[in-house]
């Protein structure tokens, strides 16, 4: 394994770069720091930038504004062929006029590198990608995840100082997927090649990199690990796109009665710790409150039952196989809970549940920050 | 009307008026002049010829064929040599030079509105009505009063090197016959490339940037392998279509006296076509006049039948399209 050369890492810093496409601002203000080594995803709805900040990196496009670094060395102005980077596309982008032996050894003929070489290099790597028995073809022959495989062979047979995927599972079948994406994550431990992943799906973003730069409207909303943002979402954004199902979003105000806090809606009322409260009605009044579905737990036959208990009616329940998911309103006010499957329930019902209070989030419903 | 009737019925009548127009524009006159090939019609014979059209009396020959193949007219093999380099020459404009050309603006010019003011710019001789554009052609020659001479000596062209006559100077008129069919026949080939560069996704070309290809290289081992199918389609149809043109060269030199050859002849750019309508509409050996024409048909044929084993004719018939 080997082909696949030794420790030469690199570190890509995007220093405040922005681009403009007329008067559209696809990416702005982006600053963000890969280091060596690191398996990076940007995770976004589509049209967020992350394919547009890919390409910079590539250099395919040249920022309207600002650096990129590879290390220490300035390649904003680099043309791609200068910047020794491996890229696969959404759309695997295979030369259809070539073999996957030719589409693999296209890099290393543009190098002028020696045919035996090129020779043993892509026999190599395409052993390692398990397409050997596949050179002759070409492209239009290949099976969905054998034309990945070979797009990311041709990547990675230049042996590239910063790998890009864009979307590279996008395009095959939910098992075939699960499999590349561990294979991926493999490959990319092995060869500890700096590697950047843009995704639209967050459980891909999240099985796989080791820190996700969430992207929306051209703005890096949060860039942490997969746990921080599941756990500590910067904003409102952040909160709605990471997680399956969803957290719920509840709009409501802050209100404070005989030194007590309450977290109120037209339709119900919720008492908060103290120490959340205060430190919430300091900063604002008009919030947001967030939580997950699984930090939500119904109380049966008034087992566990507390002040802070919420009541609702039933609305609909969505048995998932491992969890049920229910749909509970509140005058209205929708809210999701996951539950064991060992509960039985109708609709119309009228249930309790009590929220966590440790895994409660509290936005600004101004700005869209988290406060706590 | 029942349904089953007006089922088989209705494409034909559909069809009718698109088939009656083959037979009376195509197949009737490939007929006759085959029919007319084997006679010795003219206009002195021209009367009683039509009393005994496709009867027993008119005499079949072969004297026509005779005196093509056998030198008895001794224009015949000066023709030939003329529509070989006619054929060529404007072939390799129009297929290569406007893939060239095609490459650069819709490629190498990354400004697109700049990229199609060019197109458009190349479009022009084909959106001119063909008179207008042979007659600006004449002007622009005219070596007292046209603008190619003076524009070439702007150019630094030594004034022993400019012709005193650009329509009968033997080489400058057979240079200016591939000009003039070549820039309106560019244009044809570019619509066909740059639509197909246009549709070439742009991941491929991205893909081999990131790969390390010069711009250059992109366009060398990437775009033209893909423009397989449009390059044989432009070449395939342009010989067929060229093969039988003739009316920029009629209208540039055919004009006037000279026994109704206009100065073709003597310039050097007389191509079979425009031969066989001088003998039909100059000397009105209409026999004779169909004689080559029906060569022509039948040369034509060979390379149909040629194109369609070597290409695969049927795929080249297909629209416009980019192996992806």
């Amino acid at each position: 394994m080997v082909v696949l050369r030794g420790e030469i890492l690199v570190r890509v810093l995007l220093d405040n770069i922005s681009k403009f496409f007329g008067k559209v601002k696809a990416v702005s203000d982006l600053n963000l720091e890969i280091k060596d080594g690191e398996f990076v995803a940007f995770l976004g709805p589509s049209g967020c930038g992350k394919t547009t900040t890919l390409l910079m990196i590539a250099g395919i496009y040249k920022p309207s504004k600002g650096r990129i670094l590879f290390d220490d060395e300035d390649v904003t102005d680099l043309p791609p062929k200068d910047r020794n980077v491996g890229m696969v596309f959404q759309s695997y982008a295979l030369y259809p006029h070539m073999t996957v032996y030719d589409n693999i050894a296209f890099p290393l003929k543009l190098k002028k590198v020696p045919k035996q070489e090129i020779d043993r290099k892509v026999k190599e790597v395409a052993k390692l990608l398990q397409i050997d028995e596949l050179l002759d073809r070409k492209p239009a022959q290949l099976s969905g995840g054998q034309r990945q495989r070979v797009a990311l062979g041709r990547a990675l047979v230049k042996e590239p100082d910063v790998l890009l995927l864009d979307e590279p599972l996008s395009n095959l079948d939910a098992k075939l997927r699960i499999l590349m994406r561990a294979e991926i994550k493999r490959l990319q431990r092995e060869l500890r090649i700096t590697t950047i992943y843009v995704t639209h799906d967050q459980v891909e973003a999240m099985s796989m990199a080791d820190r996700i730069a969430v992207m929306n409207k051209g703005r890096l909303q949060q860039y942490a690990d997969p746990q921080t943002l599941y756990n500590k979402p910067a904003n409102l954004f952040v909160a709605g796109f990471i997680g399956s199902p969803p957290m719920n979003l509840i709009e409501g105000s802050i209100t404070e009665r005989n030194g007590s806090y309450y977290f109120e809606t037209h339709s119900f009322k919720y008492a908060l710790p103290r120490d959340i409260g205060s430190l919430v009605a300091s900063k604002t009044s008009e919030v947001i409150l967030g939580v997950r579905p699984e930090d939500i737990r119904v109380i049966i036959d008034g087992r566990g039952s507390s002040d802070s208990a919420i009541i609702g009616t039933v609305y609909v329940v969505e048995p998932l196989g491992r969890d049920l998911l229910i749909n509970v309103k509140i005058n209205g006010v929708l809210i999701k809970i996951l539950a064991p499957t060992d509960i039985r329930l109708e609709s119309g019902q009228k249930i309790m549940f009590t929220i966590n209070r440790a895994k409660l989030h509290i936005f600004d419903k101004k700005t869209g920050e988290a406060i706590i | 009307m029942p349904r089953g009737l007006s089922k088989k019925m209705l494409p034909w009548l559909f069809l009718a008026p698109m088939l009656l127009m083959i037979t009376l524009a195509w197949i009737a006159p490939l007929v006759l002049t085959v029919y007319l090939g084997f006679t010795d019609l003219k206009i002195n014979n021209f009367l009683a010829f039509i009393q005994d059209f496709f009867t027993d009396k008119v005499k079949l020959t072969l004297d026509n064929f005779r005196k093509i193949f056998y030198a008895e007219d001794p224009y015949v093999s000066e023709t030939f040599k003329v529509t070989v380099f006619y054929v060529v020459s404007v072939l390799s404009v129009n297929a290569v030079y406007a893939l060239i050309l095609s490459i650069a603006i819709a490629y190498f010019v990354k400004n697109e509105i700049l990229s199609m003011i060019l197109r458009v710019t190349w479009l022009l001789p084909r959106i001119t009505p063909g008179i207008i554009y042979a007659l600006m052609w004449i002007w622009f020659i005219d070596p007292r009063y046209g603008l190619l001479n003076d524009m070439l000596r702007l150019m630094g062209a030594p004034e022993d090197w400019l012709p005193d006559s650009w329509l009968l100077r033997k080489p400058y008129s057979q240079v200016l016959m591939v000009m003039i069919n070549g820039y309106v026949g560019a244009s044809f080939g570019m619509i066909v490339y740059t639509a197909a560069i246009k549709s070439i996704p742009p991941d491929l070309i991205n893909a081999a940037l990131v790969d390390g290809a010069s711009e250059f290289q992109v366009a060398r081992r990437i775009i033209i392998p893909l423009l397989k199918w449009p390059i044989l389609f432009v070449t395939a149809w342009q010989t067929l279509s060229l093969l039988s043109s003739y009316e920029y060269i009629l209208m540039v030199w055919g004009a006037g006296s000279g026994q109704g050859y206009g100065i073709a002849r003597s310039a050097g750019v007389m191509v079979w076509s425009l031969y066989s309508y001088a003998k039909a509409f100059a000397e009105y050996l209409y026999g004779y006049a169909s004689a080559l024409s029906l060569i022509l048909v039948v040369i034509g044929l060979v390379l149909i039948i040629l194109y369609f084993r070597i290409f695969g004719f049927k795929r080249l018939m297909e629209p416009s399209k980019v192996e992806v």
